[in-house]
């Protein structure tokens, strides 16, 4: 089903954009939520007939991506009661700019590269790469502990995108070890942010400056 | 016997969560080290046990990282029961599991053949590691654990990259990816030589970032600056041999495919700047434990150029990580007494320490003179053998850097030192009233009896793992 497959990797990309370009916190995790929602059902796109433990991977990753690690930051959030970003490095609009030039760029330079493979979508690298470079856009942008958070995640969703060229490099207990590790990873760091909200009265990780040379 | 070094950490963790009581709890953690360490030396001298299954075997490589790191941990473990004595005023509940787990965590990674799994562990690690850098519960250490968990989440991000990079590198012409090691390196001289580039250098920076490689390492000075003594030396003799641990098998497969020149040129390097940037760092370096931290950076860096070098350095680094390793681990915790006695842990106001704190404050001393190889300390002598294997593979320039950084950290590093141990003891209004107790000081008197051991003699059977090792790394199968 190559043609939902691309739809639904449009959609990411799309959605990549609208994350770069919202100041509004609950709105940035809900549209990784969706993110996270789309790419855990991606393993059943790819699969003409899809094995159990496919569908039983592809279920936790849907549950994990799409609601546990978002509820977990909307949770954070809550407790810290603040709802927007303050002003970022660099601007809202500049930074839907530069998320959309590397997209394109993605798309071009994947064209230059050796694929190995054609039984699937071309657009996987191009996504992968491009969403990884937006997750990197948001961690050094934004000042938010828990945008960076968010950051973190659609890096790891970027990353996720690649593997699902390899789904028989990995083998059902490594890919639950990977979810496992990304739940408690989002769980230390709604801890750690908690308590900087609390030690610091702001999430404003600028303030964390005393260490330094 | 994989499961038991896995599982059996994991359940002592859980039993730790479990104790009620503040004051017996820490002693789970010897108890864990000495089973642990003793299931060590009984693995490693029985070679039938050494293969659980395709995922999990103890190849030569791995029983060096798991008998350094075990090693290291009991010296640790004894310390930290010593240690959070005078710490009752905080619960250890977490302090405790997390380190446990660590401790299973590592045995999976020494483990491990699958390099997704090995990914998985890895990862673990960091996660159950940034709780321990917030055990002081200051802002301080609040801002220490949010950049280890950001910088080291991100690099071990780019590592699951890497490794899928690697992954598709082995795809084409109708191959199976894969990610097990044996596979990797048999079909090494197949694999696609762009992508394979592509994964080596996202796995050196990601594996790099937790080993602390220059320049990644921004988040080691913070983070072993903020935690207690001994988290630092569990991570800076730990947690980087189990990253280091990882590289190896990035950089085994590299060579395998005949990359060795590329991934050489890459090493050099980034030894060489890693080494450069601590040297300057450490000059003029107020904070001790920042300055050990910079030290461990160091470290790393001589690692990598040892790697980078190549065959003929392979037995002195090999052997560097255990001594390195050991003498990190004695500094460290000598350096966390020499905290506690002054409450502070800048020379402003920290000086004597030798009068105030005998045993501690010379082995301080004492130790900083071993890692920064002078004779007649393990160091040294790997410090040497490396240094010995750069002139035989005709590098001339290398070895004169690594002279030349070898020199700037010893004289930076000694500034620092020389004003901590010697000198009059500070005012007594600084004294906090802490002095060596048997817990806290006998654990660093033994790892110098190593450290010492190590440069007079290289125990047989160490001797004999390192062989091995190297024979592996250069032809597997």
């Amino acid at each position: 089903m190559p043609d939902l497959l691309n739809a639904v990797l449009v959609v990411v990309l799309v959605l990549n954009l609208f994350a770069l370009g919202t100041s509004r916190l609950l709105a940035v995790i809900r549209i990784v939520a969706v993110q996270g929602a789309l790419l855990g059902a991606l393993p059943l796109l790819i699969h003409d007939r899809p094995s159990l433990s496919v569908a039983a991977a592809a279920l936790a990753a849907v549950a994990l991506k799409g609601f546990a690690v978002p509820s977990i930051m909307m949770r954070a959030l809550r407790d810290a009661q603040i709802k927007r970003e303050v002003e970022p490095l660099i601007g809202l609009l500049p930074s839907i700019v530069l998320g959309a030039l590397a997209t394109a760029l993605a798309l071009l330079f994947s064209g230059q590269l050796q694929l190995s493979d054609s039984r699937t979508s071309a657009l996987i690298v191009p996504a992968s790469i491009s969403t990884a470079v937006v997750g990197f856009l948001l961690l050094t942008t934004r000042y938010t502990a828990i945008n960076q958070a968010v950051g973190y995640l659609v890096l790891e969703n970027g990353i996720f995108i690649f593997g699902m060229l390899l789904v028989e490099a990995i083998p059902l207990v490594v890919e639950m070890g990977m979810l496992l590790d990304l739940l408690v990873g989002v769980f230390v760091i709604a801890i750690i942010a908690n308590h900087i909200n609390r030690a610091f009265s702001s999430m404003d990780t600028r303030r964390l400056a005393s260490l330094k040379e | 016997m994989a499961l038991a070094f896995v599982f059996l950490p994991v359940l002592l963790a859980g039993l730790a969560m479990a104790v009620p009581s503040n004051r017996a709890r820490p002693w789970l953690l010897p108890l864990a080290a000495m089973v642990h360490s003793g299931m060590t030396v009984f693995v490693l001298m029985r070679p039938d046990l050494q293969r659980f299954s395709s995922w999990l075997v103890l190849d030569p490589l791995g029983k060096i990282i798991l008998l350094v790191v075990s090693g290291l941990f009991l010296f640790c473990s004894i310390y930290a029961a010593g240690y959070l004595k005078y710490r009752q005023e905080r619960s250890n509940r977490v302090f405790c599991a997390c380190l446990l787990t660590f401790l299973g965590l590592m045995g999976l990674v020494a483990w491990s053949q699958h390099l997704g799994l090995l990914w998985v562990a890895i990862e673990a690690t960091t996660l159950v590691t940034a709780p321990l850098i917030y055990f002081n519960r200051t802002r301080l250490s609040i801002e220490a654990t949010w950049k280890y968990l950001l910088v080291g989440s991100v690099g071990i991000a780019l590592a699951l990259l890497g490794t899928f990079f690697l992954a598709y590198s082995a795809m084409g012409e109708g191959r199976q990816p894969s990610l097990m090691l044996g596979e990797l390196l048999a079909g090494a001289p197949a694999l696609s030589k762009p992508w394979l580039h592509a994964a080596f250098i996202l796995l050196l920076v990601g594996y790099g970032t937790k080993m602390g490689l220059a320049p990644m390492h921004t988040w080691k000075p913070d983070a072993y600056g903020e935690s207690p003594g001994v988290i630092g030396a569990v991570f800076a003799g730990g947690v980087t041999s189990c990253a280091f641990l990882a590289f190896l098998r990035v950089y085994q497969i590299c060579l395998a495919a005949g990359e060795g020149a590329f991934a050489s040129r890459l090493l050099l390097f980034m030894g060489l700047f890693s080494m450069a940037v601590a040297g300057l760092f450490m000059a003029g370096q107020r904070d001790f434990k920042r300055m050990l931290a910079y030290s461990s950076v160091e470290h790393m860096g001589i690692l990598m150029l040892g790697l980078g070098i190549g065959e003929p350095a392979l037995y002195g680094t090999l052997l560097h990580v255990a001594t390195s390793a050991a003498t990190k681990g004695l500094l460290f915790l000598s350096a966390g007494n020499i905290h506690r006695a002054y409450a502070s842990k800048s020379t402003d106001q920290v000086s004597g320490a030798i009068r105030r704190l005998p045993i501690s404050g010379s082995l301080f001393l004492a130790g900083f003179l071993a890692i920064t190889g002078s004779p007649p300390f393990g160091p040294f002598i790997s410090e040497f053998s490396i240094l010995n294997g750069a002139f035989a593979a005709g590098r001339f320039l290398v070895a004169g850097l690594f002279l030349f950084f070898l020199l700037v950290v010893f004289v930076g590093m000694g500034r620092t030192v020389l004003k901590v141990t010697m000198g009059r003891a500070a005012a007594p209004a600084e004294d906090a009233g802490y002095r060596d107790g048997f817990l806290t000081a006998a654990p660093v008197a033994a790892l110098m009896a190593l450290v010492l051991l190590l440069g007079v003699y290289v125990p047989t059977p160490l001797g004999g793992l390192i062989s091995d090792a190297i024979r592996y790394l250069e032809a597997p199968l």
